[in-house]
């Protein structure tokens, strides 16, 4: 049976729950090397390469200092011993939709995934708790040599393709948190393009922590190789509980020279996930990596997707979206570094804060020795909707070359308006009709990137969010 | 004598804590037209944001029946919702909000119901081709980078979507070229009819020469000091108004 909890309570539509009683396995709460041994040999039975990438990560998670920025204050909140970092809640991942578990299935019925694949989707997977419990692909991309799956499988199926690859962008090493998601990782999409295979429509991934104080640890590798290009979605949601949940997951994009990926991630979890997420893609010669990067929901997020621009001519866009709300603090922002010539790179974040929520953009700009004639621009636009909210912007720019570079950065913090909100409000609209539409205006730089679908959900979830303000 | 509409009595209006009107009395009729007309400063604006409800005119005296209903302490979406529309001087621009959903939203809200795209679609269309704005115009971002004669008539549309029982415009023909003013004030006249009434809040006799009203009505430092027929439109145009601040002199030294 789905238990419906907490519904309305901040008008979280994803706030449901489901029983936990046909759960496969469980680990217990805490972290500690038997739990990773366990994790890797006996529920994964994962080659000793993979073991021992993840012994090491433990010992590297364990001497990383916590991050000094962010919200010091809401990290030291965070206990590490009170979270499960292993639920599996099915013995096998489904192919036909019909194979996942019926209560499973209910929840995805509910956020829409078997319907939004029918219509738009070239291929899907659905991830509930720490496994991929459902996943598909089109035939005619398969026979292409797509290769689509959860990273589980990959890892068996195809072990060299992970192994060159895997933890190169991101190694554990990098921070805390990427070091704790390569100890104990589970799930997330493993995406190969052959050479000059272009994927028209989207790939989508679904993520999903049913469990309280759950860990979700999912690992997402795509690669595209020469001329290839591929645009690839995910969206998450949990359910709302007292005590707080965990989403640390660690994202690496490879695209080869001339190749194309676009990542565009609506993140919509419950106020009381943890969201620390590490993403970075290398681009080559001639490649385009886009991030697209909607933040909605979550106590803490803390996210600044990365490019590298290794090859001439290699250019990345990030674009991005955070919205937060009572007690939420939304820390994101974008890193480029230009390391190669004639690169060039578009950073747009827009923020809007209300109700003592804080939206900060913290951002990276650097501009490598040799990267001659290289182009930045950044442009950080906050909104703030009334008195109580707080916009911070921490740019940074490290250029050291200067032939032929240019580097811009525009800021801009604005109010809804007294004079918008009457101008709308004489033509019907109520007051928080009004504030809404010009939060959807303030947001169609991003919201235009979207397929229509995830356009048409974003306002609606920002409508719930601004109707959520009143009273 | 027809229905009366809108009736305002000794209406004190203040911005920041400056009085600026000075107890306005005026009654307008349905299906009629008058035009205000006044020197700059002497409240004109003022009035039409104060009916509209503004929040920075702060109304500390009188009241303002609209059809027999008090709506001083209404706020504008509960006016907008009673038929009161404001043509606004300097209309506001909404980056990323796109005229056609702008235009629905009003729709369904001053209609008060849901209202299909397809069904839109069409009363959109039919409105346009009789003003005759080009199909594109709603594909822009409200107001936004448009020209003076561009907001004017996307005013105006609004106003032919909203089907007001009471307009206020203004300073319509502010900031138009002959050209564009007799555009305007065409479509203006297409959408005015006999149900509903209508203000023409203007400097200069230009714009009514075009929309002729029945009643002109002279406000000078906050009040309405003469009230007439048109042809007190050619009177101001030929001698301006400074006789009538010395009429106004002379009947309160009496």
């Amino acid at each position: 049976m789905t238990v419906v909890q907490n519904v309305g309570i901040d008008d979280y539509k994803y706030g449901f729950h489901d029983s936990e009683e046909n759960y496969a396995y469980k680990a217990k709460k805490g972290l500690n090397k038997e739990i990773v041994q366990e994790i890797s040999v006996k529920m994964k039975n994962e080659p000793q390469w993979m073991t021992d990438f993840r012994m090491k990560s433990l010992e590297i998670f364990r001497s990383k200092p916590m991050p000094d920025w962010g919200s010091t204050e809401m990290l030291s909140d965070l206990d590490f011993e009170n979270i499960h970092y292993y639920v599996r809640s099915a013995e096998k991942q489904g192919r036909n939709w019909e194979d996942v578990p019926e209560e499973i299935k209910k929840t995805f019925d509910r956020l829409g995934i078997p319907e939004a694949e029918r219509k738009f989707l070239a291929g899907v997977t659905a991830q509930y708790e720490s496994d991929v419990v459902y996943h598909s692909i089109r035939e005619d991309l398969t026979k292409l040599g797509v290769i689509f799956t959860d990273m589980d499988t990959a890892l068996r199926e195809y072990p060299d393709l992970v192994k060159k690859y895997f933890g190169t962008i991101i190694p554990p090493t990098d921070n805390k948190f990427a070091a704790l998601n390569s100890a104990v990782w589970s799930g997330g999409s493993f995406v190969w393009i052959p050479p000059g295979v272009k994927v028209e429509i989207p790939l989508q991934a679904y993520f999903r922590i049913n469990t309280e104080n759950m860990g979700q640890f999912e690992r997402t590798l795509i690669i595209a190789e020469p001329g290839s290009s591929v645009h690839y979605i995910e969206g998450c949601t949990a359910p709302t509980y007292s005590s707080d949940s965990l989403h640390s997951a660690v994202v690496e994009l490879i695209a080869m020279e001339g190749a194309k990926i676009r990542y565009t991630t609506i993140q919509n979890w419950s106020n009381n996930v943890y969201n620390l997420v590490t993403k970075r893609a290398y681009a080559y010669k001639n490649a385009t990596v886009e991030w697209i990067d909607g933040n909605l929901g979550s106590k803490l997020t803390m996210k600044y997707p990365a490019v590298h621009l290794l090859g001439e001519g290699a250019r990345g866009e990030i674009l991005s979206i955070a919205m937060s709300s009572t007690n939420q603090h939304q820390d994101a922002g974008a890193k480029i570094i230009h390391a190669a010539p004639n690169t060039s790179s578009l950073i747009t974040s827009k923020s809007i804060s209300k109700n003592n929520g804080r939206g900060t953009y913290r951002g990276l700009i650097k501009i490598l020795p040799g990267a001659i004639n290289s182009k930045s621009h950044v442009v950080c636009d906050a909104l703030i909707l009334d008195e109580s909210a707080r916009s911070d912007t921490y740019p940074t720019m490290q250029v050291e070359e200067q032939e032929g570079v240019t580097v811009e950065h525009e800021a801009t913090v604005s109010k809804v308006g007294e004079e918008q909100m009457f101008y709308l409000m004489s033509r019907g609209l109520t007051e928080v009709a009004a504030k809404t539409m010009i939060v959807n205006g303030f947001v169609e730089p991003f919201t235009k990137e979207l397929p229509m679908e995830y356009a048409v959900e974003l306002n609606r979830l920002i409508q719930m969010e601004m109707e959520g303000s009143v009273g | 004598m027809s229905e009366d509409f809108l009736v305002i009595e000794d209406l004190h209006v203040s911005v920041e804590s400056k009085e600026i009107l000075k107890g306005v009395n005026l009654r307008i009729g349905k299906g009629e037209v008058h035009a205000l007309m006044g020197p700059n400063g002497s409240g004109k604006s003022t009035l039409s944001n104060a009916i509209m409800g503004h929040p920075k005119y702060r109304i500390t005296q009188g009241s303002i029946y609209f059809k027999g209903e008090n709506i001083v302490d209404m706020t504008p979406d509960e006016k907008a919702r009673k038929g009161i529309f404001l043509a606004f001087q300097y209309p506001l621009s909404i980056p990323g909000v796109r005229i056609f959903s702008f235009l629905k939203n009003m729709m369904s809200a001053v209609h008060g119901k849901e209202i299909s795209v397809a069904e839109f679609r069409k009363v959109l269309k039919e409105k346009m081709s009789l003003l005759g704005i080009k199909q594109s115009f709603i594909k822009r971002y409200l107001n936004d980078g448009f020209s003076g004669g561009e907001k004017k008539r996307n005013e105006i549309l609004q106003m032919a979507l909203f089907e007001p029982k009471l307009a206020l415009l203004d300073e319509t023909d502010s900031g138009l070229d002959v050209t564009a003013l007799k555009v305007v004030c065409e479509s203006i006249n297409k959408i005015i009819n006999p149900e509903m009434s209508t203000i023409i809040i203007t400097h200069y006799k230009r714009m009514l020469e075009y929309v002729r009203p029945q009643f002109v009505h002279i406000i000078m430092d906050g009040r309405i000091v003469k009230s007439g027929g048109e042809e007190l439109v050619e009177i101001i145009d030929s001698q301006g108004y400074d006789w009538l601040k010395q009429e106004a002199l002379a009947t309160s030294a009496l």
